[in-house]
């Protein structure tokens, strides 16, 4: 396999051939912030948190389904991409109904930690404040649409990872919606095998497991690379 | 300086009393012409600095918010309540009658005594439609998220405030929740 | 099936042809008003009349004059009546013998039709599209014959890129340099697509380019194929269009049996199937990779690209799509040839270009004309400028992806750069012309309602974002915004134009911006004060605050 030189923020990088840009800076211990991005499963470019500005190129291109070139020049942050991020950060809080106090996720949140990360100390868009459900008619598990952010985790873990297809995205715009088999409640689901990786998917506190109360849903989402690793390289490695 | 409580559960005060010796240092800066734990009527003119808790619920809630920013120079939303609309907020999800509705599970539905929806004009202030953050009704210069803001998160940026500068908050001094 | 074969159809057609033909337009605009009863009482009155031998009454599609349909038109009498009834429709026939029409005329050489410069619509309202003869009489299928059996696919996709035609979709790309790309990606499988998702408000050409003249699509899509080495075709057609689906259906069988379609044509090598698929509508699989994935039979959502169609497209395999006006221009640059082409338009936009005349314009319709044409010909002389008197304010293009062009820009040449400069694009060919009374802020708000309800949900900008500028641009119209509002309006434009992820998003808010730069004022208007501002009116640096 060819290596690829490449430059991001100024550093001299090398790279596997079919590398994303995401791969290539992560190795090289540069982070850039990522939402619907998860370790295991493919990569949907849907977030655009990736954004990274690519000389020549006059798009901004996500970082995590772009894949490295030679003499590739990326700049992983600037001004106007930390102004566009705190903004897409704003129009998903202001979307539907993230209340960090009461979230069963406060503290372990990927949206919440992006948010301070990236400097978003309010929004100024008006909140929407959408009338959502909660789904808690499965055994184990419970899926609270008013902190989802569509980001379709929990679906590819559930078709790529799981095999069941149990989840899946109906409508459209912001009227999407995560649904279980043929939109029905999750508890009368036939295809769930009961695994919890779209729980471990979650990047918000929109899947949980039953029982957790605020701040008490923790998730161990290197298990997912784990088993993802076993099956396609054979390699058994855990932390 | 004022602070003051709009609709929130005093949380964001509690944790402004926790910043301890602070208080005393405060106290050598700054006068405070009005908040919850000052005995003063009115809103005052020409106040330097307000810290609001709470979100803005009711009737009262906005006029006097109304009055506050004629009146003060810099304002700063006060925790998650002022800054997200936070849990008072949570009601606007129940739709149109939400307002309505609420009122119908507290006072009626869960009353054990005498239910009735309270109501008296000019004492009691109506609720507001919908629950709304302080920035979308006035404009503010700074922002303190937290449930409640931890004492030091004040501290640091009421510090900032009062020598002058521009307050700069990162990272983690910025968590909501 | 070989050439000659092909000659004495054309032949046969030809000589079976009566000395008066009554055209009635069979395309969905008229048939909406009977023109079905219209051509059935023709019909009738004809053979009441004993003229069976002398007249032929012929469905065609399109006549191009929608307005005023149904339309009939009487040869070689150069007659064209309009709103034609089935009560009056029998007149028309006492006509060819001297007797009195009582169905209104119009002029059929009046400026909206000199004007016109047809090579997509040439076949349109002439021949019958149901007919396959009819289509072969017009000499169809020949510039297929000939690159089969005189050109290598190379030669075909070098005489594209010498005809200049850019993609009629709306983006302008280079149709040759993308045939290029395609014919050079190695793969024993790969596809042709045309995309008959028409979607944009006010447009209609490729539903009439379907309806009238469907094999012209197929034949083009047949060459293209040769010329990337592709076997199989699609056509991406919307649910909505069912009258199109239905002649399309038709058209291919007759292809199939006459063997233009299908196993060794023109008894070549070459294999070529086309197959239909129905698209429920979402707008958003007009853009290339949604319709794809519905292809495939997935959920109708974009995804990043590279890597491009081209490259790795339907199935993973190299696809070509190109819409429909594209496909019908091909068989007539192989036929007359890419020079001919190639001579028509301006130097950087060859040829014609297909727009669908509406709004607040006199002749409501379809028209064809060569590019580089000025704005102020089409809608003055021939769409006959604004109805009762008015002024126009604006013409769009583009559709919800588009801008405003106001009045002072009419003589803009209609190219791809020049609308590109003003803010707007040439896209597939919706035209709405606007009078002095539209507010140009419901414009804006509507084509954002549009984006906002049409978007997928996938990407985060295009999702929320237009929830929030439909938000914003409805709080301007009813007057409760700021100008702290229109900033937070401009500012989410620009965020959502550059971080979207596919078309879709990233054109959302052009009809904002257009509108914001050339009737700024109107936005302006509608502003209420701000009297909970910043303290000391907008001084956006910190107060200074007094110590004790």
């Amino acid at each position: 396999m060819a290596a690829k030189t490449l430059t991001i923020d100024g550093k001299q990088i090398s790279a596997e051939e079919n590398e994303t840009v995401l791969q290539a800076a992560t190795e090289a211990g540069i982070k850039i912030p990522t939402l619907c991005h998860l370790e295991g499963v493919y990569d949907v470019g849907a977030c655009r948190l990736c954004i990274v500005e690519i000389a020549g190129t006059p798009k901004l291109l996500p970082a995590c389904t772009t894949k490295v070139a030679e003499g590739m020049e990326v700049k992983t942050d600037s001004e106007r991409l930390r102004k566009y991020r705190r903004m897409i950060l704003e129009l998903l809080f202001a979307e539907r109904n993230h209340v960090c106090a009461v979230c069963v996720s406060n503290g372990h949140c990927e949206l919440q930690a992006l948010a301070y990360s990236l400097g978003m100390e309010h929004v100024r868009y008006d909140y929407t404040f959408p009338k959502w459900s909660v789904d808690t008619t499965h055994r184990l598990f419970g899926m609270d649409h008013n902190r989802c952010v569509l980001c379709t985790r929990c679906v590819r873990v559930c078709w790529h990872i799981e095999g069941a297809g149990t989840k899946n995205v109906s409508g459209r715009g912001a009227k999407s919606k995560i649904i279980t088999d043929l939109n029905q409640s999750w508890g009368t689901s036939d295809s769930c095998t009961e695994c919890g990786k779209c729980v471990m998917a979650c990047p918000t506190g929109a899947l949980f497991q039953k029982g957790s109360t605020v701040g008490e849903m923790e998730r161990d989402r290197d298990k997912l690379e784990f088993i993802v690793t076993a099956r396609e390289k054979k390699q058994w490695i855990a932390d | 300086m004022a602070t003051v409580w709009l609709g929130g559960c005093a949380g964001c005060h509690m944790s402004f009393l926790d910043l301890d010796e602070f208080l005393i240092e405060l106290a050598d800066a700054v006068d405070l012409v009005y908040s919850p734990v000052v005995d003063v009527k009115d809103y005052p003119e020409n106040v330097d600095l307000c810290l609001i808790e709470g979100a803005v619920c009711n009737e009262d809630n906005l006029e006097i918010l109304h009055k506050i920013r004629a009146r003060t120079k810099v304002l700063v939303s006060f925790g998650d309540c002022a800054v997200t609309g936070n849990v008072p907020a949570m009601r606007n999800q129940l739709g149109i009658d939400n307002a309505e509705n609420v009122l119908q599970r507290a006072y009626i539905e869960n009353a054990q005594n005498n239910p009735a929806v309270p109501k008296a004009d000019g004492i009691v202030p109506q609720l507001l439609e919908n629950v709304r953050p302080v920035h979308e009704m006035v404009y503010v210069e700074y922002f303190l998220p937290g449930c409640p803001p931890p004492a030091a998160r004040i501290k640091s940026l009421v510090a900032q405030l009062l020598a002058g500068a521009v307050p700069k908050q990162e990272g983690e001094q910025l968590k909501f929740g | 099936m070989i050439y000659h074969d092909l000659i004495a159809i054309k032949e046969k057609e030809l000589a079976a042809r009566k000395k008066i033909v009554l055209r009635c337009c069979l395309a969905a605009g008229c048939m909406s008003s009977d023109a079905k009863g219209v051509k059935e009482q023709l019909a009738k009155a004809v053979a009441e009349a004993g003229l069976q031998d002398q007249v032929e009454v012929r469905g065609v599609g399109c006549m191009k004059l929608c307005c005023e349909g149904p339309l009939v038109a009487a040869d070689p009498q150069n007659a064209l009546y309009v709103k034609v009834t089935a009560a009056n429709a029998p007149s028309i026939v006492a006509a060819l013998n001297g007797g009195q029409a009582n169905a209104a005329q119009t002029n059929p050489d009046a400026a909206f039709f000199k004007k016109q410069f047809s090579i997509v619509l040439a076949n349109s309202g002439v021949v019958d599209p149901e007919r396959i003869e009819g289509y072969i009489a017009a000499d169809g299928y020949q510039a297929l014959h000939e690159v089969l059996h005189e050109m290598t696919p190379k030669d075909v996709v070098e005489a594209m890129v010498k005809s200049g035609l850019r993609g009629r979709g709306g983006a302008g790309f280079p149709t040759g340099l993308k045939w290029g790309t395609v014919a050079k990606s190695p793969s024993a499988k790969k596809y042709v697509i045309c995309n008959a998702d028409e979607g944009d408000p006010g447009a209609f050409m490729d539903r009439s380019v379907l309806e009238s003249d469907p094999h012209s699509v197929l034949e083009g899509m047949a060459i293209a194929a040769y010329a990337v080495g592709a076997d199989q075709g699609f056509i991406y057609c919307r649910a909505e269009y069912p009258l199109a689906i239905a002649r399309l259906n038709l058209a291919i069988k007759q292809a199939k049996t006459l063997g233009l379609l299908g196993a060794g044509i023109f008894e070549s090598p070459f294999n070529f199937n086309i197959d239909i698929r129905i698209g429920a509508g979402a707008f958003v699989c007009g853009e290339e990779t949604a319709l794809m994935a519905s292809v495939e039979g997935k959920r109708g959502t974009p995804r990043p690209r590279p890597p491009f169609p081209a490259e790795s497209g339907l199935f993973g395999c190299p696809t070509l799509l190109n819409n429909v006006e594209t496909f019908a221009n091909v068989p007539a640059i192989y036929r007359k040839g890419a020079e001919w082409f190639a001579g028509i338009g301006t130097e950087k936009s060859k040829g014609t270009k297909v727009f669908a005349l509406a709004g607040k314009i006199k002749n409501t319709g379809l028209i064809e004309v060569p590019m580089g044409t000025p704005l102020r010909t089409i809608v003055e002389e021939m769409g006959g400028g604004a109805p009762d008197g008015g002024t126009i304010k604006a013409v769009q293009t583009g559709g919800p992806s588009g801008g405003c062009i106001p009045s002072q820009h009419l003589d803009t040449p209609v190219d791809y750069e020049s609308l590109g400069k003003l803010g707007s694009i040439m896209g597939s060919g919706g035209m709405i012309v606007m009078d002095q009374t539209t507010n140009m802020v419901e414009i804006a708000r509507f084509f954002m309602e549009f984006c906002m309800d049409e978007s997928c949900g996938k990407c985060i900008p295009c999702r929320a974002g237009t929830v929030q500028m439909h938000h914003i641009l409805d709080k301007i119209a009813n007057r409760q915004a700021t100008a702290r509002d229109l900033a937070k309006l401009e500012e989410l434009c620009d965020m959502v134009r550059n971080t979207s992820l596919c078309g879709l998003g990233q054109t959302a808010p052009n009809p904002t911006m257009s509108t914001l730069r050339f009737f700024r004022n109107e936005y302006e208007a509608l502003l209420q004060p701000d009297p909970f501002g910043p303290h000391s009116n907008g001084a956006a640096k910190q107060p200074e605050l007094a110590t004790k």
